[in-house]
């Protein structure tokens, strides 16, 4: 059951390297710095394996495990937050500058 | 919480990962990329509220008080950081990625309540080393980037034998573990890994950053998908492979960018030895310095200007003055445009981002391959804290910079280099674009410098 397990990983992993590479080929250039930022919210998802680590052992809320799960939980959140937050700031400048164009071009 | 068919989780997860994939290809263009970005932050909201319902025995109020103490840190930092120091916040947050990487590794391992197969065992123990590698390497990226650590390589004898020694250790204690799943054994492993991400990055110089930034993202993005492996969760194997390949085709982008092969960005070494020759011979030849009244003067007779920013413009956060001196010289009917080098700040496009931050037009920007050609019957090219990408040593064989596509600044009638100093570059290099004859060095802060130059036209 394991190793069946481990095989379908295994498949999604390639798959999604697939997309991943396809689609981050698309992404024009101007935008790679917001793109960086964004993967990096992204790969906040470690959040969801921190989570699952802030569980009670025997009935004990503080232990070894569920500490370093909230400690992880809160840097993961760290980069969600700031990663989101700081990419729409980029953003914000490039629709200024499109408001602009379309300005001079009326 | 209440229990949840594993069905109905399973889809919620599914949705967050295609929200995930969305917000990349949203970035696709200027439009649509704040629509991604959206979906990016919905994903990620689905994927934590489910998690909440997949965990068995979680301890809620912990989860709600780390991701709200994270939250509002992560706020703070978005909201104050320049757009100068991004590259900072970039390193610095890939090290959190990495770290958390590590801790979840250790606190599965460490997690009395369950026992480990083999599979699962040589899950944790890629998760935990990649994790490790890229937290150490990250912090070492951010102090070289921030300037609290030299930017310069360090070099030592037998320097890859030691990586190798170490990377050696490393698998045995993995190896170990994975046989007897003996917890000491992943501890010191995991300690090894942490001093192989920074005997990883020493020997890269400071010029490198902009792949290795993009290299850390790429690793950050495979930590990810090690623990969603460990774990069995389809979201974070995609999101992960997602973010890992995304920075691995940054760092080609960017190797191509600076004609640098990726094996000897990682070797490292680059800007190192050229610094100490050339710098003793710099100091004998002559420049040419004027003041910002000569500039204002050949400016404003100018039929055409390019302008080239660099890091030095971003430092003393002058596009905004410069954006300024660029319609004066508009509304005086001189053509101006903005050339801009692919490696030019300290990460993929970094100028983009502060020419759009200073709202200077799309159609003044314009990429290093389309204005080559335009630099000869150019009148003048004003180059602002910019250095290695407008070096002609790129050109002569034999240089470390040798083979890097440049902005060909030297073609034009007349240069002139704002510079705070005659330091060399990033690279280490000496520019001989600064020694021509038709070279004008103009010295100083480059906010300071152009608003002097506003004042006298």
């Amino acid at each position: 059951m394991n190793e069946l397990l481990t095989m379908q990983n295994i498949t999604i992993f390639v798959l999604a390297i697939f997309v991943g590479y396809h689609v981050v080929w698309n992404v024009t250039p101007a935008l790679h710095t917001p793109l960086m930022s964004v993967t990096n919210a992204i790969s906040g998802i470690v959040i969801v394996g921190a989570m699952l680590q802030i569980v009670d052992i025997n009935g004990e809320t503080l232990n070894l495990t569920s500490i370093l799960g909230a400690i992880a939980v809160f840097l993961a959140s760290i980069n969600i937050f700031g990663g989101f937050m700081v990419t729409r700031r980029m953003l914000e400048m490039f629709k200024k500058k499109d408001k602009n164009v379309s300005a001079q071009n009326k | 919480m209440i229990a949840v068919n594993a069905n109905f989780t399973s889809a919620a997860y599914l949705i967050s990962a295609v929200l995930f994939i969305f917000s990349l290809k949203g970035l696709a263009s200027p439009t649509s990329a704040r629509l991604g970005n959206t979906s990016g932050m919905v994903g990620m909201a689905l994927a934590i509220l489910t998690t909440l319902f997949v965990g068995h025995h979680l301890v809620y109020s912990l989860i709600g008080l780390a991701i709200i103490l994270g939250a509002f840190m992560g706020v703070v930092a978005a909201k104050r950081v320049s757009m100068t120091k991004m590259p900072e916040l970039v390193a610095l947050m890939h090290s959190f990625v990495g770290l958390s990487a590590v801790l979840i590794a250790i606190a599965a391992v460490y997690n009395t309540a369950e026992a480990h197969t083999a599979v699962q065992r040589i899950e944790l123990f890629i998760g935990a080393f990649i994790g490790a590698i890229t937290f150490t390497a990250s912090i070492i990226a951010f102090g070289k980037l921030s300037g609290k650590f030299s930017s310069k390589p360090v070099i030592f004898s037998h320097q890859h034998l030691l990586n190798l020694i170490l990377a050696l250790l490393m698998l045995g204690f993995g190896v170990i573990f994975y046989i007897q799943g003996n917890q000491l054994a992943f501890l010191v492993m995991c300690a090894i890994a942490l001093i192989l991400g920074i005997t990883l990055i020493i020997p890269i110089g400071g010029a490198d950053m902009p792949v290795v930034i993009s290299m850390l993202n790429s690793y950050s993005g495979w930590a990810a998908a090690g623990i969603g492996f460990t774990l069995n969760n389809p979201v974070l194997i995609i999101a992960g492979a997602c973010v890992g390949s995304s920075g691995a085709i940054l760092s080609y982008i960017m190797c191509k960018a600076m004609n640098r092969h990726i094996l000897s960005v990682m070797l490292g070494g680059f800007g190192g030895d050229s610094a100490v020759d050339t710098a003793a011979n710099s100091s004998q030849k002559a420049v040419k310095a004027g003041s910002a009244d000569d500039v204002a003067f050949l400016l404003t007779n100018a039929d055409s200007v390019i302008i080239v920013p660099g890091y030095g413009l971003a430092v003393s956060r002058a596009q905004h003055a410069l954006q300024e001196l660029t319609s004066k010289l508009i509304s005086k009917g001189v053509h101006v445009k903005y050339a801009i080098h692919p490696v030019a700040g300290r990460m993929p496009v970094h100028m983009n981002v502060l020419l759009a931050e200073a709202d200077v037009p799309y159609e003044q920007v314009v990429e290093m391959e389309d204005v080559n050609n335009e630099f000869a019957h150019t009148d003048v090219v004003f180059v602002i804290g910019a250095n290695d990408v407008v070096n002609p040593a790129a050109k002569k064989p034999g240089t470390a910079i040798y083979g890097m596509p440049i902005l060909e600044a030297y073609k034009a009638n007349t240069i002139i280099v704002n510079k705070r100093s005659m330091a060399a570059g990033y690279a280490g290099l000496d520019n001989e674009l600064f020694y021509l004859d038709k070279t004008m060095m103009v010295f100083g802060d480059a906010k300071h410098v152009v608003e002097e130059i506003i004042k006298a036209i």
